[in-house]
Parts: structure tokens; C-alpha cells; sequence
């Protein structure tokens, strides 16, 4: 038999709890948005588990596939945002980039 | 043990270490090719969650177009100081402590048994017409939608980063 659902949502949870840490411990913006992008494939994880339950609807598949087009446009403007500030501050480190002076 | 289920506990475990890694790792490259390997064996999970369409596309995405970006930011944000890509730690107790309280939190709803699943065979047929067709009816809006969010995205993202020489720094 195939693992349980419970595995995957473990997993998925752990997978989250990775991301909230490694966004919060690391001092680089580039590591936070990994982070962000490891939460996101967690709750995407968490879609697709929960679509086994209804296989027939295929809904759960179809908000993944949006999670993921989102997740995208995140991460393409987040890093055109960091090579700026960082093109500006010579820093990447979050702490540092404190005024808002231009 | 099947051969099946030991490839699904290979994979879970695979990313669960990954992810771990790249919580321990200092070296900003490192973890984006640790990033890669979670993203690959989560989209090994899709396959074997029937969710074939879902997997090519986190394939094709996240891998071929995400990792692309993320690690050329890692090149042009490491390039102009010269400095190696060591990342320090902060805030190291608040973040173990909120992650395993958080992750306590989620287990204590996941092992309650209200997710049970059906145990009957999955039927799988058709799956990859059925999202085509889901696409282009009843998700048509939003459809749309995606496409003017990837539009405007893609103009914004080259618009911010094509006045990089223009401004004194």
C-alpha cells in the first residue's frame, strides 16, 4: 500500500517550519526568499496531498498550478528588488539596509 | 515493504534533509543547489501522489526557471564585493523555538485521524485533459488572470533592474 496521507502532511509541516526558520535565522536576502520558496512548496505539497481525497475534482491540482504561477512573479520580482537594493546599498544583509533616504 | 513505498520514504526523506541543509548551510550557493534537490524529490512526490502535470511543471519552473534566477542573483550580488558568500546567523533561538512550536502545533491537527484516505483505487485516467479542460473553463478567470500577473511581473521585474546604471550609487 501506498504511505498515508499523514506522511506527506507531516512532511509539508516539517517543510513550512524549515522555511519560517530559515527565514528568520538567515542574514541574506537571497536566503530568505529560498525560505519563502521552500514554504511554498510545502503548502503546494499540502494541495496535491489533499487532492488523493478527491481524486475525481482535481481541484487541489489546478490552485498548485496557481500557487506555482504566483510563486514565480515572487521570486522574479523579488530578486530584481534585491539586485537593486543591493546595486544601492552594496549590502544584501537586511539588518543593514536601514534608511529610508534615496 | 514494496519497491513503491520505499521509493516514496526515499524521497520524503531526501527533502526533509535537504530542507535541513539548507537551514545548517552557510554558503548561499550551497543551499540553492540544496534547494534544487528538495524541489526535484518534491516534484517525485507529486508524481506519486498522481499529480503527473503538477511534477512537469515544478520540473520545468521551479528547476529549470527559479533556481536559474535565484542563482544568478546569488552571482551578481556576490560579484561586485568580492566577498565570499558566507551568511551569518541571527535570531537562532526564536527561530528553532517558533519552527517547533509551529510544527508541534500542525502535528497535533495532522495525527488527529480526520484526513483518512479513501482506500479505493485512484482513478487516474485523463487527468492531464481534465486540468486542460478545467483551464479553460471553469478556471478561465483566473486563467487570465495568471497570465496579466506574469505580464505585469515580467515588465516590473525588467523595469527595476534596467535603471541599474543609471543612479549613482
Amino acid at each position: 500500500m501506498m504511505p498515508s496521507l499523514q506522511h506527506l502532511l507531516y512532511l509539508a509541516a516539517f517543510l513550512f517550519c524549515t522555511g519560517l526558520a530559515v527565514v528568520m535565522v538567515k542574514r541574506n536576502t537571497i536566503m530568505m526568499l529560498l525560505g519563502i520558496e521552500l514554504m511554498l512548496n510545502a503548502s503546494n505539497l499540502n494541495l496535491v496531498a489533499f487532492n488523493r481525497l478527491y481524486p475525481a475534482s482535481l481541484d487541489g491540482q489546478m490552485f498548485a498550478l496557481f500557487v506555482i504561477i504566483v510563486a514565480v512573479c515572487e521570486a522574479a520580482v523579488g530578486l530584481a528588488i534585491v539586485l537593486r537594493v543591493y546595486q544601492h546599498y552594496q549590502t544584501s544583509v537586511p539588518d543593514e539596509i536601514s534608511e529610508l533616504k534615496g | 515493504m514494496n519497491t513503491l513505498t520505499f521509493i516514496f520514504y526515499f524521497f520524503m526523506l531526501t527533502a526533509a534533509a535537504s530542507a535541513t541543509g539548507i537551514l545548517l548551510s552557510r554558503n548561499v550557493f550551497k543551499a540553492a543547489l540544496m534547494l534544487l534537490v528538495c524541489l526535484l524529490s518534491i516534484a517525485a512526490l507529486y508524481v506519486l501522489s498522481f499529480a503527473e502535470f503538477v511534477a512537469i511543471t515544478q520540473i520545468l519552473v521551479y528547476a529549470g526557471g527559479v533556481l536559474v534566477v535565484i542563482i544568478f542573483g546569488i552571482m551578481l550580488t556576490s560579484k561586485l564585493s568580492g566577498k565570499p558568500l558566507q551568511v551569518g546567523h541571527t535570531n537562532i533561538f526564536a527561530a528553532v523555538l517558533s519552527g517547533i512550536l509551529l510544527f508541534a502545533l500542525l502535528a497535533n491537527f495532522i495525527t488527529d485521524d480526520v484526513f483518512a484516505v479513501p482506500q479505493h483505487a485512484v482513478e487516474t485516467q485523463g487527468a492531464l485533459q481534465t486540468i486542460g479542460t478545467n483551464f479553460m473553463t471553469a478556471y478561465s478567470l483566473p486563467f487570465e488572470i495568471a497570465g496579466i500577473l506574469l505580464l505585469a511581473a515580467l515588465i516590473g521585474a525588467a523595469a527595476i533592474t534596467s535603471f541599474m546604471k543609471s543612479k549613482k550609487v
